[in-house]
């Protein structure tokens, strides 16, 4: 095919390992998988290690998948990103960005060290989550390793895809319970043209309002962060829409070097809210609830639907709050694990549960009680 | 396809399950004479028929939950059903059970103009949604081809997608909360009022899951503001794969179009005398690109894909002027099914998804397979996420064609898979793609799904025989066709 185009130019692989070595290491991971099926030993899925703190007290033997690692698949003109699991989130997006794309949802890594295939199984998206989707809606297919050990695949590389159950969305998530994740392909998408940020002096509660207001016009709005009385949020997209956005809302336009750092701040939960000595709850709830009437410092994100909680409550009482606002509140980080990180699910949720986490891992081998104490 | 199956009611059974669900239901909602079940012996895939042993018509939760209760006691099958407008067959009913049909769950629940989401019953239509909240200012944005009549329901059942999806996703992109029901009639309240729930990403599997893991009761959908406007650009080329080409150069030139189509010259010839779109019937094939927004962002993102069209060889460009001539650009590719149905007795769809650098040699091998088959196809499809509907023109009153369509069909099936894309993008498996189902997934992956389907239905009871084959199945089918060893299932035992 002649006159083609610059765009479909180069397949980007930078690294390629010789792909000997790369079937020793999923030989050797099914090897150690069925060896601790057969003696009912629990194994601790590792990528980076960056997020040891999320989620249940970490138990068994650590199963490094680091060393699987390696961009297999970069096309922009797909939209599409196929790479090992062991591959440093780092890589992936600066991979992206040369050829101007991203990952929109915008994840976390907390550490250096992060690796796809943890990002993915943590399943956490960061402040454009609410305006562009979350890690598990970006997720195409993913090759992982059962409790059998067992190498399967499921889903691909196109954007709709019907064909059996969305296994692929149902491991994002689920902190590596299911089965060890060899290879991921999620959908990318273009970098904004535009990004601004603005600034505004708000209560919590007038903040709700205004975000709830300004969500349902068609704003280009891609964050918003809460703290302090302190409203910050952030539009990308079309020059032309940023600007007539940024005329009709008005507030204080931060500077762009200023504005990538905050937002970095805060998707890292490095800004000074999340540098506190209570525990950090995480609330998912209905982006109209009030402000949460609980002691502690609030930060509120994604439209609403976010509020971040540093407080000594217990556990109780910040559970009842999220299940007042219609969702479930995580202990983040810090704080008492032995009453469980994870919000309860109903019984028949659990015998659910129970019978997937069966389904995939027989032996309750992978990450036991890093979701759920009863496997 | 070749399954109008006149299967014989198994009397005494069907006597046994009337009278359990008579002490759930009132008699005017539950049918089991032949010419009240009649109306349901198939959804939109009409090529396959059966006769339900009983259908059931409950309008409570719990009626549904005792339904599903009596028929976990007696083991029976329930195939739930929406508005029937399903194109793979997933509503084909069961000659030994139960068809539940929800339609009966039409209301809307409530809708929340600040948090800007709507509570329905599974049998609201797709397009009622967005009617409803229109003075908002607010849609609900999967819009599916069949949006007038299919119901909410089935499009969770299906995942279903539409013209949009590019830009703002599938079903399973816009919905938050479901009640759901399982087999044993027990209440999963799935999802929740904020943007993820606690544990397993149940909202995503159950998502597509096509009636075989839990009864839908209700959903709770995003929705969104409605754009201030939308312009489409119709670009016209000379070469199928010049037009290909240019849907890869919108994309990297680092666009999302609303909406990005692709018909080729059999299409617009179809159609064009039925809409009267204006379209420039000596193209190889042409393209519909859109961008909404606010005015001044459409506008510069017009431009900007008017010159990526531009540069990669497009004959014509016409940008839509006012919303009637936009409109009509989107009247022909609206009508390209009933247009197929115009021009010959019966069609055939498929919705293969394949990633867009093999539309060139896909539509190569489709034009060689037309001719290899006699049977002509039209090309439209959802260019932008590389979701094709080729359409098999064919008759099923001339012996031999519905089965040369179908060996049509499962070839472009099998180039789909072989091309790295999947057998269904969009319509669902159901029964009719299921042996293709086969060759898209290996024996491992097969007895995953099957036991995944046990997590939630132990006795195998919602929507048995469609959307996962049994390894036997497979084995069968694998016997049937064989290339060069390659079949997945080489190493099954053959029986």
């Amino acid at each position: 095919m002649d006159g083609q185009s610059h765009f479909q130019r180069a397949v980007l692989i930078p690294h390629k390992p010789v792909e000997t070595t790369l079937n020793t290491i999923i030989e050797s991971l099914a090897d150690r998988i069925k060896s601790a099926q057969a003696h009912g030993a629990p194994l601790r899925i590792r990528g980076g290690g960056s997020k040891d703190f999320y989620g249940g007290l970490l138990q068994g033997e650590i199963l490094d998948v680091g060393g699987y690692r390696g961009i297999v698949d970069y096309e922009p003109s797909e939209l599409v990103l196929t790479a090992r699991a062991g591959t440093p989130l780092a890589e992936i997006e600066s991979a992206l960005k040369e050829r101007g794309q991203m990952l929109a949802f915008e994840p976390p890594h907390f550490g250096s060290t992060t690796t796809f295939g943890g990002c993915i199984a943590a399943g956490l998206s960061g402040p454009r989550r609410a305006y562009a989707g979350s890690a598990r809606d970006f997720v195409l297919g993913v090759r992982l390793l059962d409790g059998k050990g067992d190498d399967l695949r499921f889903g691909g590389q196109v954007m709709k895809n019907v064909a059996g159950f969305d296994v692929s969305r149902l491991l994002t998530g689920s902190l590596g319970t299911l089965g060890v994740l060899l290879k991921i392909s999620v959908k990318v998408l273009p970098l904004p043209v535009a990004e601004t940020t603005l600034r505004f002096e708000h209560t919590a509660a007038d903040a709700i309002a205004l975000l709830n207001e300004w969500g349902g016009k068609p704003l280009p709005l891609s964050a918003s962060a809460w703290r302090g009385g302190e409203l910050s949020v952030r539009l990308s997209g079309a020059r032309a829409a940023v600007d007539a956005a940024v005329t009709q809302l008005g507030g204080e336009r931060l500077d762009e070097a200023g504005a990538t750092a905050f937002w970095q701040d805060i998707r890292e939960h490095r800004d000074a809210f999340f540098s506190t000595a209570a525990p950090l709850w995480r609330l998912s709830i209905k982006s109209t609830t009030a402000p949460l009437n609980l002691p502690g410092n609030q930060l509120i994100e994604w439209g609403g639907s976010l509020r971040w909680l540093a407080t000594n409550a217990d556990a109780a009482t910040v559970r009842e709050a999220a299940r007042f606002g219609g969702g479930h509140a995580t202990l983040f980080r810090g704080g008492d694990k032995s009453a469980g990180v994870f919000h309860p699910l109903p019984a028949a949720m659990l015998a659910v549960h129970r019978n997937l986490k069966r389904s995939f891992d027989p032996a309750g081998i992978f990450n036991r009680g890093r979701l759920y104490g009863a496997f | 396809m070749s399954n109008v199956a006149e299967t014989t009611i198994d009397r005494a059974r069907q006597h046994e399950v009337v009278a359990a669900l008579s002490a759930i239901l009132p008699a005017h909602a539950l049918l089991h004479e032949r010419e009240d079940v009649q109306p349901y012996e198939c959804d939109g895939l009409s090529a396959y028929r059966r006769l339900p042993m009983v259908v059931a018509q409950p309008d409570s939760e719990d009626q549904v939950r005792d339904i599903l209760r009596a028929c976990h006691r007696l083991r029976v099958p329930v195939v739930a059903r929406g508005a029937g407008t399903g194109l793979s067959g997933g509503a084909l009913p069961p000659s030994d059970g139960v068809l539940l049909s929800l339609a009966r769950f039409m209301r809307i629940l409530d809708i929340d103009p600040v948090a800007r989401t709507a509570r329905l019953q599974p049998g609201v239509r797709n397009l009622a949604i967005s009617e409803a909240v229109a003075p908002l200012g607010l849609y609900y944005a999967p819009d599916p081809s069949s949006q007038i009549a299919c119901s909410i329901g089935g499009n969770v059942a299906e995942n279903a997608g539409g013209m949009h999806c590019l830009k703002y996703g599938l079903t399973v992109h816009n919905i938050l909360k479901l009640r759901a029901w399982t087999i044993e009639g027990e209440l999963l309240e799935i999802g929740g009022d904020g943007l993820d729930a606690a544990g397993y990403d149940l909202l995503a599997l159950l998502t597509g899951s096509e009636g075989l893991l839990a009864i839908i009761t209700e959903v709770t959908v995003k929705l969104l503001p409605r754009p201030q406007r939308a312009q489409c650009i119709l670009a016209a080329f000379d070469d199928i794969v010049k037009a290909g080409q240019a849907v890869a150069n919108v994309i990297a030139a680092g666009i999302i179009p609303a909406g990005l189509e692709m018909m080729d010259r059999i299409t617009t010839g179809a159609v064009e005398p039925f809409v009267k779109a204006g379209y420039p019937l000596d193209a190889a094939a042409i393209l519909l690109c859109e961008s909404d927004g606010i005015e001044v962002e459409v506008a510069e993102e017009i431009a900007h894909m008017t010159a990526v069209m531009q540069q990669s060889g497009a004959t014509e460009i016409r940008v839509s002027r006012d919303e009637a001539e936009r409109l009509r650009f989107w009247a022909g590719r609206k009508s390209a099914f009933p247009a197929a149905g115009r021009i010959s007795p019966d069609y055939y769809c498929m919705d293969g998804t394949i990633p867009k650098k093999a539309l060139a040699r896909m539509l190569n091998e489709i034009t060689a397979l037309s001719a290899k088959y006699g049977l002509r196809c039209m090309n439209v499809f959802h260019a932008g996420d590389g979701n094709l509907h080729p359409l098999i023109l064919y008759d099923a009153n001339k012996p031999g064609e519905l089965e040369r369509t179908e060996a049509f069909g499962a070839e472009i099936l099998k180039l789909s898979i072989d091309v790295g894309g999947t057998i269904t993008g969009e319509h669902g498996v159901g029964v009719e793609k299921i042996d293709s189902m086969c060759l898209q997934f290996g024996t491992a992956e097969l007895a995953l799904f099957h036991a995944l389907k046990a997590a939630f239905d132990e006795h195998a009871l919602l929507n048995p025989g469609k959307a996962v084959p049994t390894l036997h199945r497979c084995a069968e089918y694998g016997r049937m066709h064989v290339h060069a060893g390659q079949e997945k299932f080489a190493d099954l035992p053959r029986y």
